[in-house]
């Protein structure tokens, strides 16, 4: 029965040794079947044909309507038509010259300006969050819990929250005793927006970047400082550099995500504000304006902006997001985690494993 | 015995050593001979900066919870604890004028399709992404994890265009099928973490013993990767709950907005009338599920937000 396999395998799958997955992989891809690819395509392609839906056909669809522009006019008969007409890149060639240039270059302006803005000091601040959490011994998950409030508050409500205390008469200006009208036009509503954004994500970097702390071993800590190595050398030389490939990697999240930056501005200052006006808000305002191939234009100019900026990102820096790197990366790091599980880790765990393992293979048979 | 114990022993093994070293070189600490003092200065400075964490994070929650609690009246009031405490603020949000009791299960009913759509699909796929051999194998989840960072409104403008035109506007599925853009990559990455640390031995054992893949699939690994796949439900759910640019194109009725729409459109007849009790008791409704969610299931929120990055 069971006897036979489940113990030795209750035994590895307590500390999977790198050699027990390693030699596991080329083995098996191998013997890759067709039915295998077959099994995978089928399992797959529900989710690809959504994403297909979802993602690739609205970007198709974007590119095709910004070659097009609706010129309201009469028709033959006298009745008000909105005709689109093939315009070739006249929409983008607008986007640099003009009125609308004007905006879209505004527009463009503000997105990077926040983008770079937040996204510096949101990694300045997490990186001290997540220093400061390393360190706490008790009340770590009370702060665990407390850093996750401002990731769960949504924006729409972080927006109002802070138009609340930006208010003229609000707890801001009260405290700074200061009259500055933050949610009008202006500088001013550009520091509220970076404040309100920089609350709400840093400590999202801080969580990323603890976690990347927490696997550095205690060793490595140990000898720097037989070796004479400060607080500050230490940062410079051990925690920074570890921790750097996790650091990329929010890095690159939070700025794609402050690239599309929308609800906060939002509602915080609110529509066509020209001084915190993204590239979103641009288009989701002109295509309220039902003008959609300029919408669309915007739409994929800022689509290519985050595309090349992922691209320069991983290319570049060789942040590693995801394929075949991070799983090679993975079977290594939870070999080493489960091999520090396994020094801390009771017997009794492993025997418990290895019951529930018979339990289930008995199951199963 | 789950990964997430694994990672927690990991983290409680490591941990100890790590702030324990740095603790200790302070310069010149091992010659003054007075090692007392100095850690206890330390200690402070590490619980002043504790302090200063809960500071940032929870003040500005506690703001807006503090003026949801005040009467119109003094509504405009400094003081830390709401005077003459009152639920005024939360009595109008729920009168029936401004639908937000609607608005609330419209967000519900459409973060928990969204989830639920995103999860089925996500299971099968990070199955065959881990599990499976076949090619293209880590280009499709390329693919599949780029698309996450595709920026919404690329999706909302060709798409609000698409449903116009099949009458799709003010409808669930205008919400719902363009939330799967971001919920689908999400999902997929967070499973495809987890059951790739899942040992497959057992699957293996399975198999030997005369479980077909499905089997072996549904049997062995759907119960261990169960905790991954609720944290990953959690996730994907606070991100279809917050969702907002989507639910603000596609809607413009408000029987079926959502509750982030909807109180972003709570505004008094100007600009300086905004009813901000009522903003911030509604902001404080839609958040507590949230916070609440958060404080029962932080270990595993914060397992699932790693996952993807720092591995």
């Amino acid at each position: 029965m069971t006897t036979t396999t489940a113990p030795p395998a209750g035994a590895q799958t307590g500390t999977p040794q790198p050699g027990t997955s390693q030699p596991d992989s080329p083995r098996r891809r191998g013997k890759r079947s067709p039915g295998e690819g077959r099994m995978a395509a089928m399992l797959l392609s529900p989710t690809l044909l959504v994403l297909a839906l979802v993602i690739v056909y609205p970007l198709l669809s974007a590119v095709h309507q910004s070659l097009f522009r609706a010129e309201s006019g009469l028709d033959a008969d006298g009745f008000v038509s909105d005709v689109e007409s093939f315009v070739g890149l006249a929409n983008y060639a607008d986007l640099f010259v003009g009125e609308s240039g004007r905006r879209f270059l505004n527009a463009f302006a503000n997105t990077t300006f926040f983008t770079v803005t937040t996204v510096f000091l949101e990694t300045v601040l997490g990186l001290c969050l997540a220093l400061a959490m390393n360190r706490a011994f008790r009340g770590r998950s009370f702060l665990r819990a407390s850093i996750l409030v401002p990731w769960a508050v949504p924006t729409a409500v972080s927006g109002l929250l802070w138009r609340w205390i930006f208010q003229s008469d609000g707890i801001a200006n009260t405290m700074l005793g200061s009259e500055i009208l933050w949610t009008a036009e202006g500088n001013a509503s550009k520091v509220a927006v970076i404040i309100a954004e920089v609350w709400k994500t840093a400590p999202f970097i801080g969580l990323l970047v603890l976690a990347g702390m927490q696997v550095i071993p205690g060793e490595v800590y140990e000898a720097a400082r037989i070796d004479g190595a400060g607080w500050w050398r230490q940062l410079g030389s051990i925690t920074l550099p570890l921790v750097k490939p996790t650091l990329l990697v929010a890095v690159l999240f939070r700025m794609l995500d402050a690239l599309r930056m929308f609800d906060l501005p939002f509602v915080l200052i609110g529509p066509g504000k020209e001084s915190v006006e993204t590239l979103s808000m641009l288009a989701w305002d002109e295509s309220n304006q039902l003008r959609y191939g300029s919408a669309s234009a915007f739409a994929v100019m800022l689509f290519l902006y985050v595309a090349v900026v992922a691209i320069v990102f991983v290319k570049v820096l060789g942040a590693d997001v995801t394929g075949a790197k991070e799983l090679k990366l993975l079977s290594k790091k939870t070999a080493r985690k489960n091999r520090l599980a396994a020094q801390a880790a009771s017997n009794a765990e492993q025997t418990d494993l290895a019951n529930s393992q018979q339990k289930k293979a008995e199951a199963t048979r | 015995m789950t990964i997430s114990d694994l990672r927690n022993a990991a983290a409680d093994s490591g941990a100890p050593d790590a702030p324990k070293a740095s603790a200790a070189v302070v310069p010149g600490s091992s010659k003054t001979g007075k090692p007392k003092a100095k850690r206890t200065w330390r200690s402070y400075s590490v619980y002043a900066g504790l302090a200063l964490i809960f500071a940032y994070c929870l003040a500005p929650f506690y703001w807006m919870l503090v003026s949801s609690l005040r009467r119109t009246a003094d509504i405009f009031d400094n003081t830390l604890l709401p005077a003459p405490f009152s639920l005024e603020n939360y009595a109008k949000v729920f009168d029936g004028s401004t639908m937000f009791g609607q608005a609330l299960l419209n967000s519900l009913i459409v973060a928990g399709t969204t989830t639920t759509f995103a999860l089925v699909l996500g299971v099968f796929a990070a199955y065959a992404i881990s599990r499976l051999n076949f090619r293209f194998k880590s280009r499709i989840l390329g693919v599949i994890i780029a698309t996450s960072m595709f920026p919404g409104i690329s999706v909302v403008v060709p798409l609000l265009r698409l449903f116009t035109d099949i009458g799709w506007i003010n409808t669930y599925q205008a919400m719902i099928v363009p939330n799967l853009s971001f919920a689908i990559p999400l999902a997929v990455w967070n499973l495809t973490t987890f059951m790739k640390a899942l040992p497959f031995d057992l699957e293996e054992a399975a198999m030997i013993d005369g479980c077909t893949k499905w089997q072996a699939f549904r049997r062995v690994l759907l119960p261990l990767a169960a905790p991954g796949v609720f944290t990953t439900a959690i996730l994907t759910f606070i991100h279809s709950w917050n969702e907002f640019i989507i639910a603000l194109s596609m809607i413009n009725d408000p029987k079926i907005q959502t509750a982030t729409v909807a109180i972003s459109k709570f505004t008094g007849a100007t600009e300086f009338q905004a009813p901000f009790g009522e903003q911030m008791a509604a902001g404080v409704i839609v958040t507590v599920p949230l916070v609440i969610m958060v404080l029962v299931f932080q270990r595993r929120i914060v397992e699932g937000l790693t996952a993807g990055a720092s591995k």
